[in-house]
């Protein structure tokens, strides 16, 4: 579309103005007119009179402008008016008056605006959070009660469903676990290696490996690597779920979303994050033991005998007993966030981030908590 | 409205000649043509599934034919280069049958994403617009400040023909603008689109299955069966002897709906 010019011309006769508008006053055209005509100086003029004889083309915005000016005009105590409006322009003349908008409150907003937004910011954030943690236990206080149903009646737990959601957090996670827990194991051999070496105490690289792998890293790794791919997968499946109203439409065929939904995530997880652990941990000794043997020259029967002498019988276990937790913590965050969405697309991504965060978050306060008692009880 | 805007286009505006369309292997649209002339309000009807929105998202360039050609304005939108398809793109507006509206954005926001895509205007030039449109589709001020979730089925269909009029378009799509509304909000809707379409002089093309909307505000009705459309005023499409038209528009709720006009005729 050709933008067109548009203009006015100021004549004054006598205590008069005249504003002749000429042209196509277009929205594509508009923005040079919409300062020039903010700035129009009556000078003294008693009134004010846009003759529209010569205007080619005008469109809403147009018809808006000549009406704000009216306004502003009579505001200042000037009568104005419009003439001469052309037969054509009548009708959306008449329409856009008849809907004047307001004039926009936006300007007086302004002024303490930021500290008092920043403050208020802080403290809607404080207590989402509080309510967040309430709402969280809520959860889970009701998925036990759900648990506790289906314990008595153990058919009504969705058999299919548990397996296809090992299948899709266990199974597939296999290669992205195994490569990441083989170069953890592959790095901090080295690295460690490479530290004791000052000492002559390269063989301890084994030590640390195996105590760190075992005890803290593999669990927690996997832990964190579950909690982006399958928690962020929980909350945005259940929130599509919540956005095309298939929850409501299960609640009222008298199904409940916990138990088929739910329970299904939250046991297929419990029961797979172990192995995967156990997968982690067997993967990165057999990184570390490759590393060991291609760049320390300490053959495999050597680090197995350190490997052996290192770890206790339950230092496997020490790491594997945090593993259910973990799961049944990323699984409630991830579903309960996924019912929280509402029925908007931008929810499904704010509540998807923010339970990746938040289990990631507890996954390694649990880690802690775990640390702390078992050096308590001097394990 | 003959003003310098559209006084270049005394062709039609859009003009259809043998469309084909497939989708997923089955043909919805075989040698379809169609005309609308500048001004006036087309109506498409059709059963589920024959296509209807296609027609409307092939026309518009959201999806493509496997053959024909589509003018819009004159201009085959296939061949246009991507800064006069924006350039096109300007002249019309799209309501989506649920509006369609960015849900991270507020309505007013929503109403200057057009303005500030395609035009360089001043911040409060573009908000005293949004409020403008929020008033032109009878929307209340302080909707402008609402995020689409907040809104009702209705109002949301308001902001979208808000947004849809952002740019004073010559030429509206509308998809099923009245479908989920209760009645009086639909004739509400009717009323509020033949009213702007008066005042600003729009060509309006309008898939729908209302057919209170059809007899109220719609001055041709394309028919679409056997993947072509039959073209006619309300009127001449009462005669047509097609087995599905007169199914359409004679049984229970095509009379209930045209009853008022049909004992007019008659009498």
């Amino acid at each position: 579309m050709k933008p067109g010019y548009g203009g006015f011309d100021t004549v004054r006769q006598g205590d008069r103005l005249v504003l002749q508008a000429m042209g196509h006053w277009l929205v594509a055209s508009v923005a040079a007119l919409d300062a020039g005509l903010r700035g129009i100086e009556t000078a003294g003029a008693r009134s004010v009179l846009f003759d529209l004889s010569h205007i080619e083309g005008l469109d809403t915005v147009g018809a808006w402008l000549l009406l704000r000016t009216c306004r502003a005009f009579e505001r200042r105590g000037v009568a104005a008016s419009i003439e001469n409006v052309p037969e054509a322009f009548g009708p959306l003349l008449d329409q856009v008056a008849r809907n004047e908008p307001s004039p926009p409150a936006a300007a007086r907003r302004r002024l303490h605006h930021t500290v008092l937004e920043g403050i208020q910011f802080v403290g809607e954030a404080t207590v989402e959070l509080l309510l967040m943690a309430r709402e969280l236990l809520n959860f889970f206080g009701l998925v036990c009660v759900t648990m506790m149903r289906v314990w008595w009646q153990p058919s009504r737990l969705r058999v299919a469903s548990l397996v296809a959601q090992m299948q899709r957090t266990g199974v597939s996670a296999l290669p992205i676990v195994g490569l990441l827990s083989f170069l953890i194991g592959v790095v901090l051999t080295f690295q460690g290696a490479d530290q004791l070496r000052r000492f002559g105490a390269e063989i301890f690289a084994v030590n640390l490996l195996g105590i760190g792998v075992l005890r803290e890293l593999g669990g927690l790794m996997t832990a964190v690597i579950v909690a982006g791919r399958s928690g962020s997968a929980f909350t945005a499946e259940l929130g599509a779920m919540q956005v095309n109203e298939e929850i409501d439409a299960m609640r009222t065929l008298g199904l409940d979303p916990v138990e088929i939904l739910v329970l299904p995530r939250l046991f297929g997880l419990f029961l797979v994050l172990p192995l995967l652990t156990f997968y982690a941990d067997v993967m990165a000794l057999i990184g570390g033991a490759l590393m060991s043997w291609a760049a320390l020259g300490i053959p495999l029967a050597a680090f197995l005998r350190q490997l052996h002498d290192a770890i206790l019988g339950w230092t496997l276990w020490l790491g594997l007993v945090k593993a259910p937790f973990f799961a049944a913590t990323i699984a409630l965050v991830g579903c309960h966030a996924g019912l929280r969405v509402s029925r908007s697309a931008e929810s499904v991504g704010r509540l998807t981030t923010l339970s990746v965060v938040q289990s990631i978050f507890l996954v390694i306060v649990i880690d802690a908590l775990f640390s702390i008692l078992f050096s308590t009880l001097h394990v | 409205m003959s003003d310098g805007r559209s006084g270049e286009l005394a062709a039609p505006i859009i003009h259809v000649r043998g469309l084909v369309t497939r989708i997923g292997g089955r043909v919805l649209h075989e040698n379809l043509d169609l005309d609308v002339h500048p001004g006036e309000v087309l109506g498409v009807v059709g059963g589920s599934g024959s296509g209807k929105s296609v027609l409307l998202r092939t026309i518009v360039g959201l999806a493509r034919p496997v053959a024909g050609e589509v003018e819009v304005f004159g201009e085959a939108l296939r061949l246009l280069s991507d800064a006069r398809r924006r350039a096109l793109e300007a002249r019309w507006g799209v309501l989506f049958q649920d509006g369609a509206l960015f849900s991270s954005m507020t309505v007013a926001q929503n109403i200057a994403v057009p303005l500030r895509e395609q035009l360089y205007l001043p911040q409060r030039l573009m908000d005293e617009i949004a409020a403008l449109k929020i008033a032109l589709v009878g929307l209340p001020p302080d909707a402008g400040a609402k995020f689409p979730a907040e809104l009702s089925g209705g109002m949301r269909k308001r902001a979208g023909l808000a947004r849809a009029l952002a740019l004073d378009p010559q030429l509206l799509f509308l998809d099923e603008p009245t479908a989920g509304l209760d009645p009086i909000a639909a004739g509400d809707f009717d009323t509020l689109i033949r009213d702007l379409q008066t005042s600003l002089g729009l060509t309006v093309f309008m898939v729908t299955h209302d057919l209170d909307s059809l007899a109220a505000i719609c001055d041709r009705i394309a028919v679409l069966v056997d993947k072509r459309l039959i073209i006619g005023t309300m009127a001449e499409l009462l005669r047509h002897p097609d087995p599905w038209i007169q199914a359409y528009f004679h049984g229970p709720r095509g009379r209930a709906a045209l009853g008022e006009r049909m004992t007019s005729s008659g009498g």
